[in-house]
């Protein structure tokens, strides 16, 4: 039961920054890993010894529920031990930098740092800054690149590929890192990609990363097999570049009336959590088009791969 | 090198081991294969229709892959590859045949029995392997062996299986 010698990994990386960096090959590799680990959360004992002994700390620097709980739950099942650290009641309030907050958590044995962080980049100065595996989990309007592996695997599991689908991303884009990660997997894949929403959101730069952009969401809502409803965040509504909440609604909202114009076997995807009546009506969130919580049950089989594949590459550099 | 066992001698082999693990199996419980991946999970493809032929009751069929129990997950590093468990029936209260190629040290088998008992509580779990390399690092012994050989610690089994390796053999380098 030796692997074969001289066989190349396909999975080199001790860290997760973006989905830019990674190969096609790469991202697949991630999705096949984690169809097995989909099955380990159907059994009784949830949980294998892949990382009995490692420790795991939560570094969220922003409010998180689902990517939090998520790393957490994915890091316990793989027998890791986790730490939370939260902004609000440490040293940071004190005025520590994240790097100094890194090594002194890092002082004490870490294997792993999944850090959430309002700045752009925040994940790739903790690379340098520390020697422990780092995963970033939002980094600023940078990258989010678990989100976008577990959106990959759900369209996926739904459509059976990926490859030749049309997938629209709709909303705040510019804003998004859910939607240049998403934009970024999709494009490897093969995807064809259509950025939707107000051009205050959606900056006719995108097209040079290979999206179309459009500004009229009912023209192509036909053709498309996938929608990826992005959340309206609430500090943007009072922004001028944002649209009245109605207006956004009445032009990009994701109501029934739009649902039957899409085809019988759209998929409907949201990253949560949802602003019930502006991008998506309820009835639409709660119908049998949506994935939304599909993404989040992907979302722990996913980020296991992950965990569990960057510890394999740390231990194979040491060894 | 030397050869082992012919393409005809292990089919030979696995119907003698068919055999013995019908006799074996007690009345009143389900029974079932587990072939530990690759290899294991292709003999124990070809026992099923032998256990079948020798007048076995149905038996489940699984597949085990043992990367995450591991003992060795943080020395082999990235060259372990997932493949995922497929054990679709209850293996509470079941008689197990775990099916591998070759045993040596037994950590492989170890992690399987562990993998095994996160599943459920069987009846019991019992052990083919196709060659007895010997040098256990761990008390384990099996309860259907093919083959006994006695080699070095330099020696290699490699077991070459159509539907793994394109050939049928089992040779000592």
């Amino acid at each position: 039961m030796t692997p074969a010698a001289g066989e190349t990994p396909v999975w080199t990386r001790k860290h997760l920054l973006t989905l830019r960096e990674l190969s096609r090959e790469e991202i697949l590799y991630i999705l096949d890993t984690a169809e097995s680990f989909k099955e380990v959360s159907t059994r009784s004992i949830k949980k294998v010894p892949a990382l009995r002994g490692r420790v795991v700390v939560n570094m969220f620097f922003e409010e998180s529920t689902r990517t939090r709980v998520s790393f957490e739950l994915a890091a316990q099942r793989l027998s890791a031990d986790v730490i939370d650290f939260t902004e609000k009641m440490s040293s940071t309030q004190k005025g520590e930098s994240l790097v100094d907050t890194a090594r002194n958590i890092e002082a004490m044995g870490v294997d792993f740092m999944i850090l959430r962080h309002p700045s752009a980049g925040a994940a790739l100065d903790l690379t340098r800054a520390v020697d422990c595996c780092v995963i970033n989990a939002g980094d600023g309007q940078h990258a989010h690149p678990t989100q976008g592996l577990l959106d990959l695997f759900t369209i996926r599991e739904t459509k059976g590929r990926i490859e030749g689908l049309n997938v629209a991303i709709v909303g705040d884009i510019a804003h998004s890192r859910v939607a240049r990660s998403d934009l970024q997997g999709l494009l490897k894949l093969g995807a064809k990609v259509t950025l939707v929403g107000p051009p205050t959101l959606v900056p006719a730069a995108f097209r040079q990363l290979g999206a179309s952009v459009v500004h009229n969401l009912d023209a192509i809502l036909p053709e498309m097999d996938v929608v990826n409803m992005l959340r309206i965040q609430k500090e943007r509504i009072t922004s001028s570049v944002f649209p009245s909440v109605r207006e956004y609604v009445q032009l990009f909202g994701m109501d029934r009336a739009r649902l039957k114009r899409c085809k019988p076997d759209v998929l409907i995807m949201h990253p949560g959590p949802v602003n019930r009546g502006i991008e998506l009506a309820a009835d639409v969130a709660d119908g049998p088009s949506s994935s939304i919580l599909r993404q989040v049950t992907n979302g722990l089989a996913v980020r296991m791969a992950v965990l569990f594949l960057c510890q394999q590459a740390a231990s194979g550099a040491a060894a | 090198m030397s050869l082992l066992l012919s393409g005809q001698e292990i089919k030979e082999t696995l119907d003698r081991m068919a055999r013995q693990i019908v006799a074996a199996a007690p009345n009143g419980c389900p029974l079932a294969l587990v072939g530990i991946r690759r290899r294991g999970e292709t003999l124990a493809q070809r026992l099923m229709p032998l256990l079948k032929a020798h007048g076995a009751p149905p038996a489940h069929y699984g597949a085990l892959d043992i990367t995450l129990y591991r003992d060795d997950l943080t020395t082999i590093g990235p060259s372990a590859v997932l493949r995922g468990t497929e054990i679709d029936f209850d293996v509470t209260g079941a008689w197990i045949v775990l099916v591998d190629d070759v045993l040596y040290t037994g950590r492989s088998v170890r992690a399987a029995l562990d993998a095994l008992v996160d599943l459920g509580r069987p009846k019991a779990i019992k052990l083919a392997v196709l060659v007895d390399r010997g040098w256990r690092e761990l008390p384990i012994q099996p309860d259907f062996v093919g083959l006994r050989v006695e080699t070095t610690a330099a020696h290699i089994v490699k077991v070459k299986l159509a539907e793994v390796d394109g050939k049928e053999e089992v040779e000592l380098v």
